[in-house]
């Protein structure tokens, strides 16, 4: 880094007020949430009294009929995450894998395809899934886990890019040749080699694909399945308190999901420089 | 960084293809072909259908009548108001974020501030969707935070809650501005950050050796350097909001926006004759989408040329 006259970068106060502004502004609508799901009773001459009131009231047994089908939801779309992972894992890791390795004049079409579902939208995708579906369920018949396979299309360019970018930083063809030349066989390689050296990448793909599938809710409103995102919207019609708490929850554990990821990826670029540095 | 990883490889690799190539070539393209299948079964049948079905009457043959609803003086204003809500939020996102970004250079790369600021901005930009929606309910809906605070201070018929003389703001099309601002916003911050980090301090060192100011700096240097990644960026935006669904779906009950009157036409049992209409509404976002993105690629090219000479 250069002395601090000659950089381009902003003042130390210019930044921290450019900051702070953008952090009020929005934590504004976190707060309020929060403010909104502590709320007890109406406001009455002005003055609004808050408890606890509707957060213990998810747990209530008595409630237990009226929040059916959010728990049911967050179920199902736990489920549909793990499914989705588990695509991203057995279909989409194994081909990167190979076209790094086999294939390298495929990969502009593999980065194609995975950033295929980018340009075109989910709501335009729900059209052709509506008849693509009615095939799926005279199959699996029509259960929510079926979601993951529209889910993991839509997860491609989000789990995709981690996994390019860890391959990127590390010679790929170098550590197979290596690793074959001293006698590994494929699997071998595969297992003590590559995977290990793509952790990173292949861990933020999988919590990427976490937050994106809970946060889904376009494909499972049009095929009519509860997931967590409908079942939110849904519930929001009776009882806004509820739906309020579990959003601001659901925005906090992505972001705490998100905030591993970063150090994760952090920790990675910390060891890159210092390898190339050493090169 | 991925581009000149790119340009670089096939040199070391093609000797890798080389020196594999005799042995097992059957099984390997085998590996290729359970991600094939899945690809072809749930992104390009779905996306050839969505696409195709505005071409087919209600029996499924072909006609180019489906197309009439573009003349729908609903439809029309559906479509102008994605556009405007789209370029709105993208020119006020894109100004606000690269803000933020300029900020943010002052931050240590790996320090506290750049770690929260981007898990939020993901988050936020990302995955809010719905709950996005719901935040904005209470913060400025009929009983929102803010709505309240300006009832209590004696403003009771503010803009918030009487809006255009017709109710709750964010419950009116013009209303989604305020909410997609606040996925529009970190979404500039994710996209335009690298670029602006891009930016080589022997420039700046250059210019100031030279005798020119800061203004000077960004009028020739970085402004100018920057420009391409800017536009790109708003381009993202734009397409964006024009592609966000989940938000809109959440507040607004009826039509008003294109995906809103996809919504409409898949759901409606009322028009049974026009259904494939959505088929119509899905093309036309399609090649909207296309037509940006392909602009954005051109643009990513120029910025990349920069980038990539600025980061080894």
């Amino acid at each position: 880094m250069s002395a601090p006259r000659f950089s381009a970068e902003p003042a130390r106060a210019t930044s921290v007020v450019i900051l702070v502004l953008a952090a009020v502004l929005f934590l504004l609508p976190i707060v309020a949430m929060l403010e909104f799901s502590f709320r007890q009773g109406q406001r009455i001459d002005g003055v609004q009294n808050y408890g606890l009131q509707h957060w213990q009231g998810i747990f209530d047994p008595a409630n237990s009929f009226k929040y059916q089908d959010l728990f049911e939801g967050i179920g199902n779309s736990l489920l549909i995450c793990v499914l989705t992972v588990v695509i991203v894992l057995v279909l989409l890791l194994p081909v990167m894998i190979l076209v790094e390795l086999r294939y390298p004049r495929l990969r502009r079409v593999l980065e194609f395809v995975c950033i295929i579902p980018i340009t075109i939208p989910a709501i335009v995708l729900v059209v052709g899934y509506v008849p693509v579906y009615s095939v799926v369920a005279q199959i699996f018949g029509s259960v929510p886990w079926t979601i993951a396979f529209a889910a993991g299309i839509i997860v491609l360019p989000y789990a995709y890019r981690p996994i390019a970018a860890n391959m990127a930083g590390v010679e790929m063809t170098v550590l197979s040749e290596a690793s074959r030349s001293l006698g590994a066989g494929w699997g071998r390689t595969l297992l003590t080699v590559i995977l290990p050296n793509l952790r990173r990448g292949i861990l933020s793909s999988c919590f990427i694909t976490i937050a994106v599938v809970l946060g889904e809710y376009t494909i499972a409103a049009f095929l009519s399945q509860n997931t967590f995102q409908t079942a939110l919207v849904l519930i929001n019609h009776t009882d806004s308190y509820v739906s309020v708490i579990f959003a601001v929850l659901a925005l906090l554990f992505g972001f705490v999901l998100l905030l591993v990821i970063g150090r994760v990826g952090a920790v990675g670029t910390r060891r890159e420089r210092r390898t190339r540095r050493t090169a | 960084m991925t581009a000149l990883a790119e340009q670089t490889a096939p040199a070391v690799t093609d000797r890798g293809v080389e020196g594999t190539r005799l042995r097992r070539r059957g099984p390997a393209w085998l590996g290729l072909a359970p991600f094939g299948v899945y690809v072809l079964l749930f992104l390009a049948v779905p996306a050839i259908l969505a696409v195709t079905s505005g071409f087919a009457d209600g029996e499924g043959r072909f006609t180019l009548g489906n197309f009439a609803a573009l003349a729908n003086p609903n439809i029309l204003q559906g479509l102008w108001a994605s556009i405007w809500i789209s370029a709105l939020t993208a020119v006020i996102g894109g100004i606000v974020g690269a803000l933020i970004c300029y900020a943010l250079l002052g931050m240590k790369p790996d320090g506290a501030v750049r770690s929260v600021v981007d898990s939020a901005s993901s988050v936020l930009a990302q995955f809010g969707g719905v709950m996005l929606a719901f935040a904005f309910i209470a913060t400025i809906g009929a009983n929102g935070l803010i709505t309240t605070m300006l009832k209590e201070w004696g403003w009771v018929e503010n803009p918030l809650n009487t809006f255009n003389g017709s109710g709750v703001m964010i419950y009116q099309i013009p209303g989604l501005v305020v909410v997609y601002l606040y996925f529009q916003i970190p979404l500039m911050v994710l996209t335009f950050l690298p670029a602006l980090q891009g930016l080589k301090s022997t420039w700046a060192e250059a210019n100031a050796t030279l005798g020119g100011t800061r203004l000077q700096y960004w009028l020739r240097i970085g402004g100018p350097v920057l420009l391409p990644a800017f536009l790109g960026s708003l381009i993202l935006l734009f397409a964006n909001s024009f592609s966000s669904y989940a938000t809109a779906a959440a507040l607004v009950s009826q039509g008003g926006i294109v995906p809103l009157a996809i919504r409409q036409q898949l759901t409606s049992e009322t028009v049974l004759g026009v259904s494939n209409v959505a088929g119509v509404l899905a093309l036309v976002m399609v090649i909207v989408m296309v037509v940006l993105m392909t602009a954005y690629a051109a643009l990513q090219r120029r910025t990349g040329r920069w980038q990539t000479g600025s980061r080894r």
